[in-house]
């Protein structure tokens, strides 16, 4: 094997967002010595991008929340296939994550009685996301980077992980490079934790930056772990659509939690129009009832802006289909109306939307005191992920741990607002926990065999390729990246249907032959160009899984919509979509049979329906 | 339109400007250009960037020789007749064309005091505080870390003054601590000597940079310096601490 620089970790985090860092200030707690991989600069990963709260019934607004009621609603808007028992534990731990914040520097929005303010958000029934402004994610990042940064963990920052290692069955490392200086380093570790986010680069319009390429899933995939409802990829219903060089900008639901609306060209608030069967009750049916529960008016029910992200999705590209589009090819988001209510409408908005306030003046010359936002859908999630136990978060390969985004079960077919930023830490802090545990009662694994350090040296060889441009064709792997951004947009996004998904196999095929002839310029110091042609392999292998299990779901759920299915199937009600890596290094896809969800549960469910 | 870009290309070892063309639209800021010209021209071309929003801090750079986002920085707004030209940060070592190595904010950070809350105020472990009582220190943590300030921060550009000054990103974190309502700790005398607080003249260039629109200077650094000269100049206020230092130290042991 070359001589590659080596770390030792009791535990490696692989990630450095909220679930990232969570997991490693719990490790680093529980005793271990931690090593944390970021890919950019630490506090900049996309749980900065947060914006609207993290969702915990703390019951400081309205005393009628509690976890059970948080519990109902989260599996209402992941439409029944979610792993109850994250759910379950989500709902009851959030409140002591969000409190744990405050204890370590965070400074929430204030109720009058001097509590942490919540406010509405889509599909939560009661106000339950506590917040800072619409700068949520900052705080929370910011808070957990300056905790973690005085426990001693050992930061890696600009580092990229390229594959886990193995002995036997058992994770114990992880091979990659740094990005300043295009080294190779070796990082073995007794637990690893993977907590790295989405894949929202797959698709061409989307909230996400460009670390968001699937890495965990792909590399917890080659590991032979199992990826779970990958077909569930959210559209945040509201992105920014002009100009075009910001499209797909999150704008934060928090618009509408504070009584933004949503119109068509002709005026017509179009989300009264189509209200589904399982949220009638819980939905105001007049314009005046919506505005008095944005107010705080417990006897009111929320206006159908806040139902769950999925739909509203759907309502605005029907509107955009039918016609009843704005100009730029989106709907209006429209929150300067508030002035007809409240006197002092134009200070209220700066103060509880800042940031918005901010990015629209100075990316779009629009005022949104005075005048609406055009909006559309954008890339903003995956529910689906790496297969974990709900309790410890563990693969199915020992020694692997998954939390955040990248691992999947709590959130179903669809995450509701506010449910991400808690997830991150209750499940984060899980993860820390039992890796922590999983290191106290492992030894570092071998990685030193002949058999595997020829497989790093394979890694490393074929990392370097691209360099080797002049017998490879020299695509470039900007254009290639793009091309795949636009078959995803196209063939697998929001409106789905079998023929059209299809060839995006076809096309994917061709992606990764091109891919294969990635050439790139220059040297191997922060270099761009080879970042980009390397994420190519995560990216094709998290597109190709999406479209696989979309294909596999022939029903509409969630945030699947099948053109060709366009009803929920009751023979897919209670399955989850399964893929693992075969023997032969197909993909493999079953459909698993959700675990059953105990009776006190049940009753849960059907008391807060 | 066709815009021309001026853009240092380079490392440590030294570098030149070169030119670039870019089809530029409405709307679009500097970044987008950048990542334009990575894309078609120079796929090597090294830059940070994250949210493209003005949000994370990462594409700070210095475009026309102004420290700014290039994520929020519109072409619109730039005299587009001439070359525009975006180049690295200035207060910290080129590591490759638009990167710099931040990597001592992150060191100085670590050095400063952590939160530290007095008791919770509620049996269930909870606190409670006014929003009028924190509204300044949610100014202060709206902070990116974009270290703009720090760029455009005289002492730090001009006089490299690393090893005795921390410079406005971080005396805006202390006074962020220091003015949390439920902080205890002290950190007054280190922000006096280590962390350099008298260096600042206030000049206010940190607060013309700051993307995020705080106050650095009025709100943040003048008070702080206030305390520090409460503390330590203030006759009056030395002479009542140590007879109040005293009082206790009998108190606790009666002659």
């Amino acid at each position: 094997m070359a001589d590659y620089e080596t770390h030792e970790h009791d535990v490696l985090v692989i990630g450095a967002g909220g679930a990232g860092l969570r997991a490693a200030i719990e490790a680093s707690a529980a005793g271990a010595e931690v090593g944390l991989v970021c890919k950019s600069l630490l506090g900049k990963a996309h749980t900065v991008m947060a914006e609207g709260g993290i969702a915990a019934a703390l019951a400081n607004v309205d005393e009628r929340d509690n976890w059970k009621v948080h519990f109902a609603d989260t599996m209402r808007g992941g439409q029944y296939v979610n792993q109850w028992r994250m759910a379950e534990l989500h709902a009851k731990e959030a409140p002591d994550r969000v409190r744990e914040l405050e204890a370590w520097g965070a400074v929430f929005d204030r109720t009058e009685d001097g509590r942490i303010l919540q406010r509405n958000f889509g599909g939560h029934k009661y106000p339950r996301l506590a917040h800072v402004g619409d700068r949520t994610g900052l705080e929370m990042i910011r808070t957990l980077q300056d905790h973690g940064v005085h426990r001693g963990i050992d930061v890696h920052m600009e580092h990229t992980i390229l594959s886990i290692l193995k002995d036997g069955d058992r994770a114990v490392g992880a091979f990659g490079y740094e990005r300043e200086r295009g080294r190779f380093k070796i990082f073995r570790a007794k637990a690893i934790v993977l907590a790295t986010g989405g894949i929202g680069r797959a698709y061409k319009i989307t909230s996400n930056s460009w670390e968001y390429t699937g890495d965990g899933h792909s590399l917890a995939y080659e590991a032979g772990a199992e990826l779970i409802d990958m077909e569930f990829v959210q559209f945040h219903p509201t992105g920014m659509v002009w100009p075009p060089s910001v499209m797909g900008i999150l704008v934060t639901e928090g618009v509408r939690g504070e009584g933004g609306i949503l119109t068509n060209q002709e005026g017509r608030r179009f989300m009264f129009d189509e209200i589904p069967e399982n949220y009638r009750a819980q939905t105001a049916d007049n314009e005046e009832e919506g505005w008095r529960y944005c107010q705080g008016d417990k006897n009111a029910r929320r206006p159908p802006e806040l139902l769950t992200r999925d739909h509203i999705a759907r309502c605005i590209v029907r509107e955009i289909k039918e016609g009843r589009g704005s100009p730029h090819g989106g709907v209006y988001l429209d929150i300067s109306w508030i002035k007809q209510k409240l006197p002092d409408a134009a200070e209220y908005i700066k103060r509880k939307l800042p940031s918005m306030y901010h990015q629209f003046k100075q990316l779009a010359d629009i005022d949104i005191t005075e005048q609406p936002m055009e909006v559309g859908p954008t890339t903003h999630y995956i529910m689906g992920g790496i297969h974990v136990d709900p309790d410890t978060q563990m693969s199915r390969v020992p020694g692997l741990f998954a939390s955040g985004e990248c691992a999947a079960g709590i959130n179903g077919a669809n995450r509701l607002g506010g449910n991400s930023l808690s997830d991150l830490l209750v499940f984060g802090k899980r993860a820390g926990e039992f890796a922590a545990r999983f290191a106290k009662d492992n030894s570092l694994g071998k990685i030193d065999s002949p058999s595997r350090t020829d497989a790093i040296d394979i890694i490393a060889r074929e990392a370097l390729a691209p360099f080797e441009s002049r017998d490879r064709g020299n695509e470039n792997p900007y254009e290639i990246q793009k091309d795949l951004q636009e078959l995803m947009q196209d063939k697998v996004g929001i409106v789905r249907t079998e023929s059209e998904m299809q060839v995006a196999l076809e096309q994917l095929k061709k992606l990764k032959e091109r891919a294969n002839r990635s050439g790139i310029v220059g040297h191997r110091e922060f270099n761009p160009g080879w970042h980009t042609a390397l994420d190519l392999k995560n990216l094709l292998t998290v597109s190709e899984v999406i479209t696989r299990a979309a294909l596999e779901r022939k029903e509409s759920r969630g945030a699947q919509f099948r053109e060709d299915y366009p009803n929920k199937d009751e023979k897919f009600s209670k399955v989850n979509t399964m893929i693992s890596k075969a023997d032969d290094g197909s993909m493999r896809i079953r459909l698993e049979p959700l675990p059953e969800m105990p009776d006190y549960l049940k009753r849960v469910v059907e008391e807060n329906g | 339109m066709n815009v021309q870009f001026k853009i240092w290309r380079g490392d440590a070892s030294g570098g030149a400007f070169q030119d670039y063309t870019a089809e530029c639209s409405e709307g679009m800021v500097v970044l987008d250009a950048v990542h334009q010209i990575q894309r078609t021209q120079a796929n090597d071309l090294a830059c940070r960037w994250n949210c493209k929003a003005g949000k994370c801090g990462s594409c700070s750079a210095e475009v026309n020789g102004m420290p700014k986002l290039m994520c929020m920085a519109r072409l619109s707004d730039l005299p587009l007749d001439r070359l525009v030209t975006i180049e690295p940060m200035k207060a910290f070592p080129v590591v490759k064309d638009l990167i710099t190595d931040v990597s001592w904010n992150f060191l100085v950070k670590r050095r400063i005091k952590p939160f530290k809350p007095r008791p919770p105020d509620a049996p269930d472990g909870t606190w409670r505080m006014q929003q009028a009582d924190i509204d300044r220190v949610q100014e202060f943590r709206k902070c990116i870390e974009c270290f703009l300030c720090q760029d455009v921060c005289h002492v730090l550009r001009d006089h490299q003054m690393h090893n005795k000054f921390i410079g406005p990103r971080f005396l805006i974190h202390v006074a962020a601590l220091e003015m949390h309502p439920l902080d205890t700790e002290d950190r007054l005398e280190e922000l006096r000597n280590a962390q350099g607080i008298g260096y600042c003249n206030i000049t206010k260039c940190c607060t013309k940079v700051c993307p995020e629109n705080i106050e650095i200077t009025d709100n943040g650094i003048i008070p702080l310096k206030e305390r520090v000269v409460d503390k330590f100049y203030d006759p009056f206020g030395w002479f009542w601490r140590w007879l109040k230092r005293r009082q206790d130290r009998q108190r606790l042991n009666p002659v």
